[in-house]
């Protein structure tokens, strides 16, 4: 689905992604682990296009085509999905309004018609009883006021509505408390099916306790430098990142 | 009624024109350009008026010779040559193009951009029409409804003819001839307008609307609006605009007085939408305008206003809460883009006791454009226990346009609950990329973003004026992130 051949990417003059290889399959669950700066949320931005980044080399390619020169939302239209670290606050703006405006533009680009309202409502109501969520909530200002976990649980409630190809969730795990660390991780848990691939950026493994990967990655200075299985997250927990560097530099 | 269409408008304008007997044997029917007392007394002649009205437009004339153009605003612009100006100008027979192909694709589309004409838009919905185009009044529509509840909706000068007693005791009471320059002006030129009387305890059944349009070149616009409400009555009224394409600035400096006697309200709603010159600053409408209403005793006044349009703005609807217990709302959005400049506000006046104010304005700013909220509240020594709360918000587009807030507040009673709150914000790169990547492209985010911004005043207009009111803010920040 996803394939990210030799990727490198800079913003302004600093180097960040220095050689990105990944392969990601329909089904499947990856995670993508690092210290502080190894670049995992450039690497997040820059799958879901977001262009302070530029691509010095490599490429990556989406069901078998380069998205390079896509913009964000001409790869949104094509089911890529990113729930951000720090989601954005829009004052004014329901939740309802924006997923709404959100699923007819994807449909527009797509040649489809705008979704009839009762197929909406229907959906908005399936989607909220699925995650536990209150459907007086969706009348709120998008994040505006939110507290963390209800950030969080917006961006996955808006992911079960585009119901995305490719889920990138970057840092869903960070200013969670535990239980609503597990309403978050068992709503996304619900949303993996097999033709879809979920992405989890993570700088703890304690998510992965509750959403369970395929593969896990670790990512250090823009490269990815070890792949293994869920037990490779296990490791990296009890003996920290270090292990690593020094296998690295030796 | 709601089957009222473009058709029966027109019909209804073929069969009118013989009423207004002055224009039978000219196609175009403007005074020639300048001002001086016999262009007054001609435009005062045109109109078939009462001495009385002749004398007090020439009254306001030399007033307005001795006065100078207001320019404390934070505005710039060219003054208009008042000696080029055709002050008087009624429709002609001929229609202004002979097909569609003539008329400035650019207007076009954002006619199309609308979806439907402002007209049609009313007319499905069942409003009230006063048509102006061309500062006469040729068309006045739903008279029959109005008329069972004696309400009066015509034109100013019918009004003048017809219920001399009304306008005599009401006109240029809120806005004196000596107010300012350009009501001063009004006040010797205006050619038309709307006229509206609500009788005691009486609720209008239908919202009342005039629609403006300024269609010949080179002619001012100089409309006089007249709306009184008697006790314990109730009117909402609206205003919107457009206009064609024009190459020359065109001066418009309407006056509007509204009067709500002892427990009466009336809700006033503009969007308006002229010409703001082109996308390098050439030509637009030069919008100079006075309203100002009065509240008695438990009155309650409110304004609305969309700001799209103008290449220059210069517009402080105002409140004198002159009466215990009396109510002044101002809301507002006014957006600026490409070079168009607004300087706009309110002033809500406490002469009496418990009297109370809200301010809402939302201030865009885009392209090059400079956007100003000015705004006054006055609490008299003698008002006790009067409160008001203002908030003034600003939102930029980009990085070359200005957003100023010049909020005065006058306290003289020590019981008063006086709030401002003000916030500037910028659209964020980070809202947008936000909205992209849920598959909302940027001129959608930014429009989405901007009715999020106007929402608590956007809720204040009625539906379908909120609706044309949203697409107008869509339109006119079309372009402005690139």
């Amino acid at each position: 689905m996803l394939k990210i051949n030799n990727l490198h990417a800079q913003i302004e003059d600093k180097k960040i992604l220095n050689g990105i290889n990944l392969n990601i399959k329909a089904g499947e669950i990856h995670a993508i682990m690092g210290p502080n700066g190894s670049g995992k949320s450039t690497l997040a931005s820059v799958i879901a296009g977001k262009e302070d980044y530029e691509i010095t080399k490599g490429e990556m390619l989406f069901n078998d085509n380069s998205i390079d020169e896509l913009s964000a939302e001409e790869r949104a239209h094509k089911g890529i999905f990113m729930s951000f670290q720090y989601p954005i606050e829009i004052p004014g703006v329901t939740i309802t309004n924006f997923i709404k405006t959100a699923i007819n533009e994807t449909r527009k680009a797509r040649g489809e018609k705008d979704m009839p309202a009762s197929q909406m409502l229907k959906l908005l109501r399936e989607k909220c009883s699925m995650l536990g969520i209150d459907r007086k909530f969706l009348s709120r200002s998008i994040n505006d006021g939110f507290s963390g976990g209800e950030k969080k649980r917006n961006e996955i409630f808006q992911m079960a509505m585009l119901e995305p190809t490719l889920a990138i969730l970057d840092e869903t795990d960070s200013g969670l408390d535990i239980d609503a660390l597990k309403i978050v991780a068992s709503g996304v848990n619900k949303l993996k099916k097999k033709d879809n691939a979920i992405v989890i950026i993570t700088h703890y493994q304690r998510l992965l306790d509750y959403i369970i990967p395929d593969y896990v990655h670790v990512l250090f200075d823009g490269k990815i430098v070890k792949s293994g299985k869920k037990d490779l997250a296990v490791e990296l927990e009890k003996k920290g990142y270090d292990w690593i560097k020094e296998e690295i530099n030796n | 009624m709601s089957k009222y269409t473009e058709d029966d408008l027109k019909k209804e304008l073929e069969t009118k024109q013989y009423e207004y007997g002055f224009y039978t044997d000219i196609e175009s029917d403007t005074l020639p350009a300048g001002l001086s007392e016999e262009i007054v007394i001609a435009i005062s002649k045109k109109k078939e008026e009462p001495s009385w009205m002749t004398d007090w437009r020439l009254d306001a004339f030399k007033i307005w010779k001795q006065m100078k153009e207001p320019n404390w605003a934070n505005v710039k612009y060219k003054k208009p040559d008042f000696q080029k100006i055709s002050y008087y100008s009624a429709p002609s027979n001929k229609p202004k193009y002979n097909s569609l192909d003539e008329v400035d694709p650019e207007l076009l589309a954002t006619f199309k951009k609308l979806g439907i004409s402002v007209d049609e838009q009313k007319k499905l919905s069942g409003v009230a029409m006063d048509v102006v185009i061309d500062s006469v009044s040729v068309a006045t529509t739903f008279k029959d409804t109005l008329n069972e509840r004696g309400i009066i909706f015509c034109s100013i000068n019918e009004a003048i003819k017809n219920h001399p007693e009304l306008v005599k005791k009401y006109i240029g009471s809120i806005v004196p001839k000596t107010d300012n320059f350009y009501a001063a002006l009004n006040s010797a030129v205006f050619s038309d307008g709307s006229f509206v009387y609500i009788p005691k305890g009486v609720k209008c059944p239908m919202e009342l609307s005039t629609y403006f349009r300024i269609n010949e070149a080179g002619t001012g616009q100089f409309e006089r609006t007249l709306v009184v409400a008697d006790k314990g009555s109730f009117v909402s009224y609206l205003e919107g605009c457009s206009a064609p394409s024009r190459d020359e600035n065109q001066l418009h400096a309407a006056v509007v007085e509204l009067i709500a006697l002892d427990d009466a309200e009336i809700k006033y709603s503009t969007v308006q939408n002229w010409y703001p010159g082109d996308s390098k600053g050439n030509g637009g409408v030069y919008n100079f305008v006075t309203k100002r209403g009065l509240c008695e005793k438990n009155a309650k006044i409110s304004w609305t206003q969309v700001e799209t349009g103008s290449a220059v703005t210069w517009k402080y609807p105002s409140c004198i809460l002159k009466g215990d217990n009396a109510v002044g709302e101002f809301y507002s959005i006014a957006v600026t883009n490409n070079f168009q400049q607004a300087d706009t506000g309110t002033k809500m006046i406490h002469l009496g006791n418990n009297t109370k104010s809200t301010i809402i304005s939302k201030g865009i700013s885009a392209g090059k454009s400079q956007n100003s909220y000015r705004g006054l509240v006055h609490i008299s020594p003698r008002a006790n226990n009067a409160r008001n709360f203002s908030q003034c918000d600003s939102l930029l587009i980009g990085n070359k346009c200005g957003a100023h807030t010049f909020p005065y507040i006058e306290t003289k009673n020590k019981s008063a609950q006086v709030e401002h709150e003000a916030t500037t914000s910028k659209i964020g790169e980070d809202q947008i990329f936000y909205c992209n990547q849920r598959g909302i492209e940027t001129e959608k985010a930014i429009a989405l973003i901007i009715n999020g911004f106007s929402r608590d005043v956007l809720n204040k207009l009625p539906m379908e004026f909120a609706v044309e009111a949203q697409k107008l803010l869509e339109i006119s920040l079309e372009g402005s992130v690139g």
